[in-house]
């Protein structure tokens, strides 16, 4: 058995101590209200000295569980605050009329009534709903023929593979804006060309949702791809060998062999497709902000054709300060997108096992 | 052992991947040739070579980066410094709960994971108005600004990544065998010990992956720092900065593409040093993770 140093003990009561008393000091002073700013250090030096006693103090049988607590305090706490608080505090929010500083009183249901009475905010639910499909489908089957071809044997693999990877690097901010001068100033040279007119694809709604479509493909497949290649990569050789051996040819292999084989990376990118599109916000904002007009919709003209959810939300909190709505639509989006996962990946277990 | 490919078919393949290799490239090739053009030059002719010179592209370069909306360094040195803090100490605390985690078969271990799962699905939106007004209150509270501050957005950084974070190393650390801690416990090592000297530097490979796709999210990330970090405040990240940019200066393509390269240059510039980090790094992550 080790025993402890007096020091160790000393040092380790030291720092509980005057850990408190520099929290206490410093919640005081805030609680109070005055306007030092030590306060900020004080709880800080609290904190780490805290920390710093307890590390110390002087037990065998303890000191795993000191330990454990110790390890996923930082973690745990940032979650709680960045994540679980807002969230709580978001879903309550959504029952009142608060306005992003203070809540002046509950109004029941009303935020989510009132969202479903705004045509454009139906459109951009159905407009989500229709970008994600064909997304998934879209960047699942371009990132799944890429990664076949970055599997088969050609020269140069590496740099094709890095090459399409590259536009995942780039945020969407950024590739937004790169993407609105190739349609505004490239493509209409194409049409100009070919049609005899200079037509912009952000122009209309109905092509600048393919616009939108467009860019987060090229931007995403690549990754997809990547996990594609992984996947395909497990494949046994030994495997697609005997399948050679009995026969297989090609496309038996494809669709008997190696699909079948990668359906757990299936359901991965599937997933991961799923909710980034669900979730897409920067290529949203930079390429079109939304815009786009829809002449009828149940009788109402839209100015927001190409607006998705995220951005929907966005800006009716942040644009036009409806904090509450704003919050509303947000847990709605929650919801949705929970629930879509979900059947997600209950349908993909169900075709895993099948398969 | 393998059979050796129709020459016809490897012709096929090759010039499919270059095909798509030029339509992913393109869009690069466009901001870097016209960034070296002016205005006139661009609208005349974006896909053609007149009107380069690099005399012109120092000229848009200068103009982007003393612009005051832009300003291209401070950004740059923000960005830099906001995702290196926020990746060391994902990668540190990270573990550390990973660790904790996956080692205790409690009940608290099981609640805290699959919180940390089911927290994945949560999007930003529905946390980001409650987190400002939070992080406001908490910043006047404490003394300590959580808004428009590097500590802040570190703080969200640390909270938001954590629990995909955890998901990856738990995953990894379930690999290694429980008896090379036991093992060290009983040559004396206390647990922190074991951590720290066994355990941390056998999680190199996925702290790597983990890094790397954090580093990503972080370093483009927009929605976040443009809520915390606000437009005009004096803290700015790349990506708000060049949407502040973008949207003093309408239809300046020259300038604007000038500032997309700026933007662009350093992650490229990355990813060709440690581009089979990255990959391998991607890879790894996926089968081991």
């Amino acid at each position: 058995m080790r025993e402890f140093s007096p020091g160790r003990k000393a040092m380790s009561f030291a720092g509980i101590i005057l850990g408190l008393v520099s929290l206490i000091t410093g919640l005081a002073m805030a609680i109070s209200g005055s306007g030092n700013t030590m306060r900020g250090t004080l709880l800080v030096a609290g904190v780490v000295l805290l920390i710093a006693g307890v590390y110390l103090f002087p037990t065998l049988k303890h000191h795993r569980t000191i330990i454990n607590v110790l390890f996923l305090f930082p973690l745990l706490f940032a979650f709680a605050v960045t994540v679980i608080i807002p969230l709580v505090l978001g879903i309550g929010y959504s029952f009142t009329n608060w306005d992003g500083i203070r809540v002046k009183g509950f109004v029941g249901l009303e935020n989510y009534i009132r969202m479903f009475r705004q045509p454009g905010f139906i459109w951009s639910i159905l407009i989500t709903f229709l970008f994600v499909i064909f997304n998934m489908v879209l960047v699942n089957v371009v990132a799944f023929l890429l990664a076949l071809l970055c599997t088969s044997k050609i020269k140069g693999l590496g740099f094709f593979r890095a090459s399409y990877f590259l536009p995942n690097l780039i945020g969407g901010i950024v590739l937004g804006y790169i993407w609105q001068f190739v349609f505004s100033n490239v493509v209409t040279k194409f049409t100009e060309a070919l049609a005899g007119n200079r037509y912009s694809m952000l122009s209309e709604t109905r092509t600048a949702f393919i616009a939108i479509v467009v860019v987060y493909v090229w931007q995403y497949a690549g990754y997809i791809m990547l996990i594609y290649i992984t996947g395909l990569n497990t494949i046994p050789g030994d495997v697609l060998e005997a399948s050679s051996i009995d026969g297989a040819d090609k496309l038996q292999t494809l669709f008997q062999i190696k699909i079948p084989m990668i359906a757990p990376t299936v359901t991965i990118c599937t997933f991961l497709t799923l909710t980034s599109a669900f979730k897409q916000f920067d290529v949203n904002l930079a390429l079109t902000n939304g815009t786009g007009s829809v002449a009828s919709f149940f009788g109402n003209y839209l100015t927001n054709g190409t607006e998705m959810l995220a951005l929907n939300i966005y800006s009716t909190a942040v644009i036009n300060n409806e904090y509450a709505l704003g919050e509303a639509k947000a847990v709605l989006f929650f919801i949705i997108l929970a629930a879509v996962s979900i059947i997600q990946v209950r349908i993909s277990n169900k075709k895993e096992v099948e398969l | 052992m393998k059979i050796k490919e129709k020459t016809s078919s490897k012709v096929i393949k090759m010039l499919i991947a270059i095909v798509v290799a030029v339509y992913v490239l393109f869009p690069f090739f466009l901001v870097v040739i016209n960034s070296c053009k002016e205005t006139a030059d661009i609208t005349a002719n974006p896909t053609g070579l007149n009107g380069i010179s690099f005399g012109q592209l120092i000229s848009n370069l200068r103009d982007v980066i003393t612009n005051t909306h832009f300003l291209f360094w401070s950004a740059f040195g923000y960005s830099t410094l906001i995702t290196i803090l926020s990746l060391v100490l994902l990668a540190l605390f990270g573990s550390m709960a990973a660790w904790v985690i996956c080692r205790n078969h409690t009940k608290w271990s099981t609640v805290i994971y699959f919180t940390f799962i089911a927290s994945m699905i949560i999007p930003f939106q529905v946390v980001m108005l409650p987190l400002i007004s939070t992080f406001r209150d908490v910043g006047k509270f404490i003394g300590i600004p959580m808004l428009q501050s590097v500590p802040g957005i570190v703080f969200a950084y640390l909270g938001f990544g954590g629990a995909m974070t955890v998901f990856i190393l738990n995953g990894f650390i379930k690999g290694i065998p429980v008896d090379l801690e036991e093992a060290a416990a009983i040559d004396g090592c206390s647990p922190e010990q074991t951590f720290f000297r066994i355990i941390f530097p056998l999680l190199r490979p996925v702290i790597t992956t983990v890094t790397i796709l954090n580093g990503m999210w972080i370093w483009n990330d927009y929605l976040l720092p443009s809520m915390m970090l606000g437009q005009n405040g004096a803290v700015k990240t790349l990506p708000v900065a060049v949407q502040a940019f973008v949207g003093s200066y309408v239809k300046q393509w020259n300038l604007i593409l000038a500032a997309a390269l700026l933007a662009i240059v350093p992650m490229i510039i990355l990813f060709l040093f440690a581009q089979k980090q990255i990959m391998e790094g991607m890879i790894e992550g996926a089968v081991k993770g």
